[in-house]
C-alpha cells in the first residue's frame, strides 16, 4: 500500500520543482501583466484596477501596424531560416561524418558573441559608405542613393541571421535520429532519391521544423533588437512599441495591454500552426 | 483603526510610524514586483497586482514633518557634518581622466580629504530614475551623494516628489561668481533650489557638406527634399517634438498642446515624404560619420568629439529659429548619507581652474566661462578654447531656447501620444 502511493506519487514529486518554478516566475508575472492592463492611475498616484478594457482599444487603434508587422516579419523570417537551415541541418547530420560535432560548433560559434554587439556589427558592414556597398558605389554598380539599412529587407536579414542557430539545432537533432537504413529500404522500393526525400525524411523530421519554427517564431516575433539597430521608420515592430511604453513613459497600462495582446497572438497562431500540421503526429514522433 | 494601531495606542510615535510605515512601504515594493500574490482567487489576484505610486507613503511623512529639521533648510544644514567620503554618480566618459585616474577627483581629495567613490552608472534617465525611485520612495537612500540628471521629466518627477535636498547656496560662493548666466536659475530649477550644472549642450543640426552640397542654416532645411532619405531625426520623442516646433516658430518652453499636434503634423509630413533615413538614439553620430545620413539633429558635444577624431569635416550650426539648449545638473539626492561633501565639491568644481580640467577633457558646454581663458593659456589647448561648440558665443546664447517643463504625469503622457506615433510607425 505504502509502495503504491508512494509510486504513484512520485511522478508529481518529479514535476515539482519545475511546476513551483513555472507558478512563481511564469503564471504569477502573467496575471499581474494582465492586472496592470486592467488598471488606470499614473505612476505618482498609482494605479488601481479598475477593469478598464479601453487601454486595449487604444492599443490595437494606436499600433495595429506594428502588431501586424511583427507577425509578418516573425513568419518571413521564420520561413527563411528554415529554407536556409534545412539544407545546413541534412548534410551535417547525413554527411557530416566524423567532424559532426565541429561543425555544430560552428553553427553555435556566433552565440559566443553578444546578440546586440552581432547586429551593430551589420549595421557597420552594411553602412552606405562602408565595406561593401561604399565598394560596389566605387566600381559604380550600384546608384549612389542605394541603402540596405533602414529597410525591411535589412530587418528581416537580422530576424532571419540571429534566429539560425535555433533552426539548425532542432532540425539536426530529428535528421540525424532516422535510421539511414530506411532510406536504403526506399531504394530498394525503387523510390528515386527526391520522393524518399519528400515521402521518408521530411515526415519524419516534422517534429524537427515544428520545434524550430516555435523557437524561432516566438523569438523573433517579440524582438525590438533588429528593428532599432538595422531599421528605419516604417519597421518599428511591437516589441519596440512595448519597450518605450514600459522604459521611458512609464505607462504600465499600455505596456501590458500590448504584452497581453502579443501573447494572446502568438498562443493563436501556434494553436493555428499545431492544428495545420497535426499536433498527434507531431506527439507521435517526438 | 486597525489591530496594530489599537495594539500600540500610546506608544512612542516614532516607534508606532516605524512599525506601520516599514510594513506599508514592503508590502508596496511587493506589489510592485507583483510577488506575493499566490494564493488568492482570480479577482484577488489581479487585485493584488496594483502599482503603488510613487508619491504618498513615506515621503509624506517626510514633508509633514515640516520643522527647524526639514531637509535642506538652514538649521537642517548647520546641523550636518563633513563626512571625509562622497558617493558620486554620474554618466561614462563624463569627467577628466588619465590613466584611469581622475586628476579633478584627486585634487578635490588632496584640498578637502575627501576621498571620493566615482561610480559611471547613468546610461539614460528613464533607467536610472526607475532605477533609484524604489529606494527613495521607500524613504532609502540611493547610495548616492551626487547624482547627474539631464533637465527634462525625469529631474521634473524627482523635484516634484521631493525627493532631492534643497542646497545651501550659502556655502556655493563660486556657483554664484563664476556659473554662466545660461545655467543660473533655468525654468525646470528656478532659482537653484536642487541643482547645479555639469555640462550643457546645444541639440542644433550638424551635416556633411561634402554630401549636402551646400551650408545649413535652417530648420528648415531638415525638410529638403533634396536631402530624401538621409536625414537623421532623434528617437528622444522629447528632441523631436521640439524641433518640429522650432521649425513652426514657436518657442518650445511656452507651447501649448495644439501647438504640439501642428508640430506633430509637420514631423508626420516629414516622414510621409520618405526624407527621414531614421529616428536615431546615440547611433546618429555613427550614421552621420559613415555618410547614411547627410543632415542631422546632433547633439553640440559629439560633433565637436567627432570632429576631433577624424571627422573634421562633419559641422554643427545653430539655425537662425533657436536652439536647444540642455543641461545634466548635479544634485544631492535624498536621504544621502554625505550632503556636506557633496556640497563642497559642487563648489570645488565651479572654480575656474577645475571646470577648465574637466572641460578640455569632456567637451561639451563649459557651465564656466571663466575656464576658457585657462586652457588658452595654462592648459595650452586652444582647440577647446576657441571652439563655440565649448564656450558658445553670446550670439549663440541668445538663440538658446529651453525645453516645455511637464506640470504633471497627465502632460507627460499626452506629449507622448502626440509625438511616438510618428517614431514608432
Amino acid at each position: 500500500m505504502a509502495t503504491g502511493l508512494r509510486s504513484r506519487l512520485t511522478p508529481y514529486l518529479l514535476g515539482m520543482p519545475g511546476g513551483v518554478y513555472l507558478a512563481v516566475f511564469f503564471v504569477v508575472p502573467l496575471f499581474a501583466v494582465l492586472s496592470v492592463s486592467l488598471q488606470t492611475g499614473n505612476p505618482d498616484a498609482g494605479f488601481v484596477l479598475t477593469w478598464h478594457w479601453g487601454e486595449y482599444v487604444t492599443a490595437i487603434q494606436r499600433y495595429h501596424t506594428q502588431f501586424v508587422r511583427s507577425f509578418e516579419y516573425a513568419g518571413i523570417s521564420t520561413g527563411l531560416s528554415l529554407v536556409f537551415a534545412y539544407p545546413m541541418a541534412y548534410w551535417i547530420a547525413f554527411h557530416g561524418g566524423r567532424h559532426k560535432s565541429t561543425y555544430l560548433l560552428l553553427v553555435l560559434l556566433p552565440f559566443f558573441v553578444s546578440f546586440v554587439i552581432r547586429t551593430l556589427a551589420w549595421q557597420f558592414i552594411l553602412s552606405d559608405q562602408g565595406f561593401v556597398l561604399g565598394t560596389l558605389k566605387g566600381w559604380h554598380l550600384l546608384p549612389q542613393s542605394t541603402h540596405v539599412l533602414s529597410t525591411p529587407t535589412a530587418v528581416l536579414a537580422g530576424l532571419t541571421y540571429s534566429a539560425l542557430p535555433f533552426m539548425v539545432l532542432p532540425l539536426y537533432v530529428a535528421l540525424e535520429r532516422i535510421d539511414p537504413r530506411l532510406v536504403r529500404a526506399a531504394g530498394d522500393l525503387y523510390a528515386r532519391p527526391a520522393s524518399s526525400f519528400l515521402r521518408v525524411i521530411l515526415p519524419l523530421s516534422a517534429p524537427g521544423v515544428f520545434a524550430g519554427f516555435l523557437l524561432v517564431f516566438v523569438t523573433n516575433v517579440g524582438d525590438y533588437v533588429n528593428a532599432s539597430i538595422l531599421g528605419g521608420p516604417g519597421t518599428t515592430m511591437v516589441g519596440n512599441v512595448i519597450q518605450t511604453a514600459y522604459l521611458q513613459n512609464f505607462d504600465y497600462p499600455m505596456a501590458s495591454a500590448l504584452s497581453s495582446l502579443l501573447i494572446a497572438g502568438t498562443l493563436l497562431v501556434i494553436f493555428l500552426y499545431a492544428r495545420a500540421f497535426g499536433a498527434a503526429r507531431i506527439q507521435e514522433y517526438a | 483603526m486597525s489591530d496594530i494601531e489599537r495594539q500600540t495606542e500610546g506608544a512612542d510615535a516614532a516607534l508606532l510610524r516605524g512599525l506601520t510605515e516599514a510594513r506599508l512601504s514592503r508590502g508596496q515594493l511587493l506589489r510592485r514586483a507583483g510577488v506575493g500574490a499566490a494564493g488568492f482567487g482570480l479577482s484577488g489576484l489581479l487585485a493584488a497586482c496594483g502599482v503603488g505610486g510613487s508619491s504618498g507613503g513615506a515621503t509624506a511623512t517626510v514633508s509633514a514633518s515640516a520643522s527647524a529639521d526639514t531637509v535642506g533648510s538652514a538649521a537642517w544644514w548647520a546641523k550636518q557634518k563633513k563626512a571625509g567620503v562622497l558617493d558620486f554618480a554620474n554618466w561614462p566618459l563624463y569627467i577628466d581622466t588619465d590613466h584611469g585616474k581622475h586628476p579633478s577627483l584627486q585634487q578635490f581629495t588632496k584640498q578637502t580629504g575627501i576621498t571620493v567613490n566615482y561610480k559611471e552608472v547613468i546610461q539614460d534617465n528613464a533607467p536610472f530614475y526607475a532605477k533609484v525611485a524604489p529606494s527613495l520612495q521607500a524613504g532609502q537612500g540611493t547610495g548616492y551623494d551626487i547624482i547627474v540628471m539631464t533637465n527634462g521629466w525625469y529631474l521634473t518627477e524627482l523635484i516634484n516628489h521631493k525627493w532631492l535636498v534643497p542646497l545651501d547656496l550659502s556655502r556655493l560662493p563660486n556657483f554664484e561668481q563664476h556659473a554662466s548666466s545660461i545655467v543660473k536659475s533655468p525654468d525646470y530649477d528656478q532659482g537653484n533650489t536642487y541643482t547645479v550644472a555639469w555640462q550643457s549642450g546645444f541639440t542644433g543640426i550638424a551635416y556633411n557638406p561634402k554630401l549636402t552640397g551646400r551650408d545649413i542654416t535652417s530648420v528648415n532645411d531638415l525638410w529638403d527634399p533634396k536631402f530624401k532619405g538621409h536625414v537623421g531625426m532623434m528617437s528622444d520623442n522629447t528632441e523631436l517634438g521640439s524641433v518640429g516646433l522650432l521649425k513652426l516658430g514657436i518657442d518650445p518652453a511656452t507651447s501649448s498642446e495644439a501647438d504640439w499636434h501642428k508640430a506633430a503634423n509637420v514631423l508626420q509630413q516629414q516622414r510621409s515624404k520618405g526624407l527621414v533615413r531614421q529616428y536615431y538614439d546615440q547611433s546618429y553620430v555613427k550614421a552621420l560619420e559613415n555618410g547614411d545620413t547627410w543632415i542631422t539633429q546632433a547633439w553640440s558635444g559629439d560633433i565637436f568629439q567627432a570632429q576631433a577624431s577624424g571627422y573634421p569635416h562633419l559641422k554643427f550650426v545653430v539655425p537662425k529659429e533657436g536652439v536647444m539648449h540642455w543641461t545634466d545638473n548635479m544634485m544631492i539626492p535624498m536621504h544621502a548619507k554625505h550632503p556636506v561633501d557633496a556640497l563642497t565639491w559642487m563648489n570645488f568644481y565651479y572654480q575656474p581652474k577645475i571646470a577648465a580640467e574637466v572641460e578640455d577633457w569632456v567637451n561639451y558646454i563649459c557651465p564656466v566661462p571663466a575656464a576658457k581663458q585657462i586652457i588658452a593659456k595654462q592648459l595650452d589647448d586652444p582647440a577647446v578654447a576657441k571652439s563655440p561648440l565649448v564656450f558658445p558665443t553670446p550670439a549663440m546664447d541668445a538663440k538658446a531656447r529651453d525645453y516645455y517643463t511637464f506640470k504633471d504625469y497627465g502632460e507627460f503622457n499626452t506629449w507622448n501620444g502626440i509625438f511616438d506615433p510618428i517614431i514608432q510607425s
